[in-house]
């Protein structure tokens, strides 16, 4: 059976962060990427990021897997990426099976697993949600951003928080048009920047409305918005109908762990955190020994974010198995204290309280 | 239904590719996933579901969700939002639950 001595799974900033920090304490890692590059979601954002300096604010996206790469580089002699493979299964005893190619399984046994898997993209109840030209903002980005393909003519983008105004400026940038965008909050879920940029090329932002219906016999023809009142209850006859052959659903990620689960990791439904997530130690370990986890998979919040996490799960997870870095501490320090700026905003409040309910403390009495 | 002029990205020149969609040949470039070239040649409707026969197409684009499942050089279950398109490949509308080759 293959081995190694850290088996990292997803390839996105917070897996890249994690190769970086456990490489550089000297530990064998493996990257285990089931898309054909790494990156993560990172590949596909055009715009430049918000957070702070230390984390490529003002840097695009797509720019900061490069420069995570180049970092990776120089451990060459440790670092074994291995993409188009997707790991199936992740067992107690820490043997996790790989699915290369869609086809060819083969078994692994790290002696640490970091998961680093991110999220998925949530979906919203309405009839007929399933017509086809119904699709995850999300997917409408990598299918522009990376495939280069408009996904219509016009489009009805359902939330305006971040991802919802971003997409909604992206799909303008590659000459698709946004008829308008809805949220079911009576106010804007998203930076006032992003909203105004928006405003600016004249797309209108519909708050307290939410999807009636989507018409259409084979492919989405018509989406029917309707108002709500304080309670989210659709108020009658105040519905709305826009042609359009794309309506993009951005109402939240939630983080993707299943692997998690599998392992047999004690796991917590947190709403701060916007999904399940593991119970863990402050040392990024979950319940079970060895197996630890980072960024968006145990809990939504940011690429800048998610970076430091990763650093600091991959500095923890060498330690852990004996390759602590020389300096340890002074690292361990400026990590944590680079995610407490991160999280000194409204949103990091939330964040923070809902990791306070999945850390754990050990007891070494 | 490509992108054209983008004020940050260069698509480049891609090569084209030519594959077969329901025994019609079309063309995808380089670069594309199977599903991703469907959709470029206007194509949105890529299954059914298994027992009401709704149309299905893509949802997440990166292997999440299995929206995407079709019949490709006659495997089925393949998700064609991350199995990249290749010359000659042969992709058909999956309506059934398919088998194993
Ligand atoms: C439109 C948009 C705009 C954003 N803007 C910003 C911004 O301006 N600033 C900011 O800080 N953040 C931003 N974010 C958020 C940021 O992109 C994410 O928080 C960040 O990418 C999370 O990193 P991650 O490494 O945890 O997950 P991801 O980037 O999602 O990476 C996870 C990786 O794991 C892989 N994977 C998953 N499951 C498996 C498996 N079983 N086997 C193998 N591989 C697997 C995936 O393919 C993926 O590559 C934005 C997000 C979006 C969608
Ligand atoms: S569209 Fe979700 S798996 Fe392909």
């Amino acid at each position: 059976m293959k081995t190694t001595d850290i088996a990292i799974v997803g390839g996105g900033p917070a897996g890249l962060c994690a190769a970086i920090s456990a490489a550089s304490s000297g530990a064998r890692v493996s990257i285990i990427e089931r898309n054909n590059s790494l990156g993560g979601q990172l590949n596909k954002q055009t715009h430049m990021f918000f957070g702070s300096e230390k984390q490529y604010a003002a840097t695009r996206g797509i720019d900061i897997t490069g420069i995570l790469l180049n970092e990776i580089k120089k451990y060459e002699d440790r670092v074994e990426i291995i993409n188009s493979t997707n790991v199936v299964g992740l067992y107690e005893d820490q043997i996790i099976t790989l699915m290369e190619n869609e086809s060819k399984y083969y078994k692994m046994k790290p002696e640490a697993i970091i998961v680093a898997t991110g999220a998925y993209e949530k979906f919203l109840s309405f009839s007929n949600n399933d017509l086809p030209g119904i699709y995850g903002a999300g997917a409408v980005q990598t299918l522009m951003n990376i495939y280069g393909v408009k996904p219509g003519k016009r489009v009805l983008m359902v939330g305006a928080g971040n991802i919802g105004l971003i997409v909604s400026y992206q799909l303008m940038q590659a000459g698709v048009k946004v008829v308008a965008i809805i949220d079911a909050a009576p106010k804007i879920g998203g930076y006032l920047v992003h909203a105004s940029k928006v405003r600016r090329m004249g797309i209108p932002i519909y708050t307290s409305h939410t999807v009636k219906e989507a018409i259409g016999s084979s492919e989405l023809e018509k989406a029917v918005i309707w108002q709500v009142d304080g309670n989210f209850q659709p108020i009658p006859n105040t519905e709305t109908i826009f042609d359009v052959d794309v309506m993009c659903i951005s109402v939240g990620l939630s983080p993707l762990n299943e692997l998690l689960s599998m392992a047999g990791c004690e796991m917590k439904y947190v709403s701060f955190l916007s999904g399940f997530v593991p119970y863990r130690y402050s040392n990024y370990e979950t319940t079970i020994s060895n197996i630890f986890t980072a960024g968006d998979s145990c809990g939504i919040e940011e690429a800048s974010s998610a970076m430091v996490e990763g650093y600091l799960a991959g500095l923890h997870a060498a330690e852990k198995i004996g390759k602590r870095h020389p300096s340890f501490e002074e690292r361990v320090q400026d990590y944590t204290s680079q995610l407490n700026n991160l999280r000194s905003g409204p949103e990091g409040r939330h964040i923070l309280s809902g990791i306070n309910q999945i850390e754990r403390r050990r007891d070494y009495a | 239904m490509r992108i054209e002029n983008h004020p940050i990205l260069d698509f480049g020149n891609r090569k084209t590719i030519r594959f077969y969609f329901e025994g019609k040949e079309i063309e995808g470039l380089e670069g594309d996933t199977i599903a991703s070239a469907l959709h470029a040649n206007g194509v949105k409707v890529l299954g059914e579901s298994l027992f009401k026969h709704r149309p299905r197409g893509f949802y997440c684009a990166i292997g999440n969700c299995s929206s995407c499942l079709m019949k490709v050089n006659g495997k089925s279950n393949v998700k064609t939002c991350v199995t990249m398109l290749e010359e000659g490949d042969k992709v058909e509308i999956q309506k059934d639950k398919g088998g194993l080759e």
